[in-house]
């Protein structure tokens, strides 16, 4: 069954259309790569899905139109987006900013359950509960954006770019984490990489995206044996 | 000795006031990234509401709390169908609309109920008590009482339950939030109707002293403005503290310092800005902002 389904998708920001019909689909517990140089739009599609960027096309999430929900109504439908930069909430705690992921739930003691599986996944977190997410290394950052997703069981989580600017090490440790909780809880995955190396090391399928459109689509064995991505995004 | 502490229970008592207001504006910008001017004079306008509601006969008490549950509407209504639209656009074009807004608010209150100075009753009896040897007056320290316990079930929501973090998340990153499923909008209705309140809480205990005009807050939020900067526009206890000591050194000013007196005394505040700002850019208790790459 898919589970996210993009047809035709555009996006603009004022008068600046950079989506020009985009399409993607996730399975259920799939997980599908987005690729392509800076600028080409990967960021947008994930803002395109989310409900924070001015969006044409079809986008349905469980056979369901989303497109022009706001993003608190597309979270609550069980997408959580991952963005660019991070997003973790700088003067709240640790643990505050894993409560925050946890905002729509009512199930007070899973919760506590989940910050602790949270904690299992990123180990560093546990040291650092009490600090305020300004205080984390940016690898540790990362880490509570995802487990701040988590928090709210989603069922698709959006991943825009967990590599960035991380030490090789660090980007793998966050990387195989991620790996885990897709084998341990099902959640399908968008996952967004520059770093192609790595996303193939998580993704089914991928797409490959050039100046707002797929120019590429297919499995990650077949992407992987192809001589232009290997040029453009393997080196080598 | 008797006069100095007077002075400087008095000073606390109008510090508190100052503060009052200071917290609203930090919530507001904590929420909006936006200075709201406009805050003194909804306070007034809360008052007002108060006010007719005792000439029809109502308590004093009952009058204030109507006053402060009309406030936490009228704001979260400021929010949604005034300043949503500026939110995210140029932080000073907001800023133009929340001084148009006190222009506007001053103006009907004055065209409804006229300029002149309407005395408004007293929470506290106006008697004075006798306190480490000195007489100070009760209405002081009520209106200093009243104001701590207002920060504190303040500081109990912010750090004590889910709608605080809510509200605090909402406030350092609106689009994280919205992507943890917060609902920003009504969040940020919430914070300005908080806001509101807490201003209508000290229009209320400071009318009786000032008697009611449509500007009566118009000093209090120079003021209320001085000790959020003095203060540091990131930390509540440093903007409540600053408020204290602006009320208190004006108190002191205009009666140990000659050539103040009460005229110059409104100086004070700005003189002490001056020096904390050439010493520490970022306030009393603000942090440096620190960028994390
Ligand atoms: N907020 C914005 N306003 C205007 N243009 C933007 C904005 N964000 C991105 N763009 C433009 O949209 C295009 C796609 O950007 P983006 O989706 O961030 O690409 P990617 O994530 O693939 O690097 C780029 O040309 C970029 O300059
Ligand atoms: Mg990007």
């Amino acid at each position: 069954m898919t589970l996210l389904e993009l047809e035709g998708v555009t996006a603009s920001y004022g008068p600046v259309q950079v989506l020009d019909g985009v399409s993607l689909s996730v399975p259920d517990n799939g997980a599908v790569g987005i690729l392509g140089a800076n600028g080409a739009g990967k960021t947008t599609t994930l803002r395109a899905i989310s409900g924070t960027v001015k969006t044409g096309g079809r986008i349905t999430f469980d056979g369901k139109d989303i497109r022009g929900l706001r993003p608190d109504q597309v979270a609550a439908l069980g997408i959580a987006h991952v963005p660019e930069g991070r997003g973790t909430l700088g003067d709240l705690t640790v643990r505050e900013n894993l409560r925050v992921g946890a905002y729509l739930r009512k199930d007070s003691k899973a919760i506590e359950q989940d910050i602790d599986y949270c904690l299992d996944l990123f180990p560093n977190l546990q040291e650092r509960i009490r600090s305020n997410a300004s205080a984390l290394s940016g690898g540790e950052q990362q880490m509570l954006a995802v487990g701040r997703a988590i928090m709210s069981k989603p069922r698709l989580l959006l991943l825009d770019e967990a590599s960035l600017g991380l030490a090789p090490s660090t980007a793998k440790n966050v990387y195989d984490a991620i790996r885990r909780l897709r084998v341990e809880s099902g959640i399908a995955m968008v996952v967004v990489e520059q770093n192609a190396n790595l996303a193939f090391t998580l993704v089914d399928s991928a797409t490959v995206l050039e100046v707002g459109r797929n120019v590429l689509t297919g499995t990650s064995a077949e992407l992987k044996g192809m001589d232009e991505i290997r040029r453009a995004y393997l080196g080598g | 000795m008797g006069t100095f502490v007077q002075l400087v229970v008095d000073g606390l008592s109008t510090g508190s006031i100052y503060a009052a207001i200071a917290l609203a504006i930090v919530l507001v910008n904590q929420a909006t990234g936006l200075i709201n001017f406009a805050q003194g004079g909804m306070a007034v306008l809360a008052v007002y509401v108060a006010w007719v509601l005792t000439n029809e006969g109502v308590p004093l008490i009952l009058a204030i709390l109507a006053s402060i549950v009309f406030s936490i509407v009228f704001g979260a209504v400021v929010e949604r169908f005034l300043m949503r639209r500026f939110e995210r656009g140029d932080p000073d074009t907001a800023v133009v609309v929340t001084i148009g807004l006190l222009t506007l608010i001053t103006g009907v209150a004055g065209w409804l109920w006229s300029y002149n100075n309407q005395q408004f009753p007293s929470l506290f009896p106006l008697d004075t008590v006798q306190f480490l040897g000195v007489s100070v007056s009760i209405r002081s320290i009520g209106n200093t009482v009243v104001i701590i316990v207002v920060m504190g079930l303040l500081q109990a929501l912010f750090v004590g339950t889910k709608l605080g973090l809510a509200l605090r998340a909402v406030a350092i990153n609106p689009e994280s939030a919205a992507f943890s499923g917060l609902p920003v909008g009504r969040l940020l209705m919430v914070g300005w109707g908080l806001a509101a309140a807490l201003g209508a809480v000290a229009g209320a205990l400071v009318a009786p002293q000032l008697t009611l005009t449509p500007g009566m807050l118009d000093n209090a939020l120079v003021y209320a403005l001085a000790a959020v900067i003095l203060g540091g526009l990131t930390s509540p206890v440093g903007v409540v503290v600053a408020a204290w000591i602006i009320g208190i050194l004006e108190n002191l000013a205009a009666v140990y310092v000659p050539f103040i007196g009460f005229d110059l005394k409104v100086a004070v505040p700005f003189i002490l800005l001056f020096v904390v700002l050439v010493v520490r850019p970022q306030g009393l208790f603000g942090r440096k902002s620190v960028v994390r790459v």
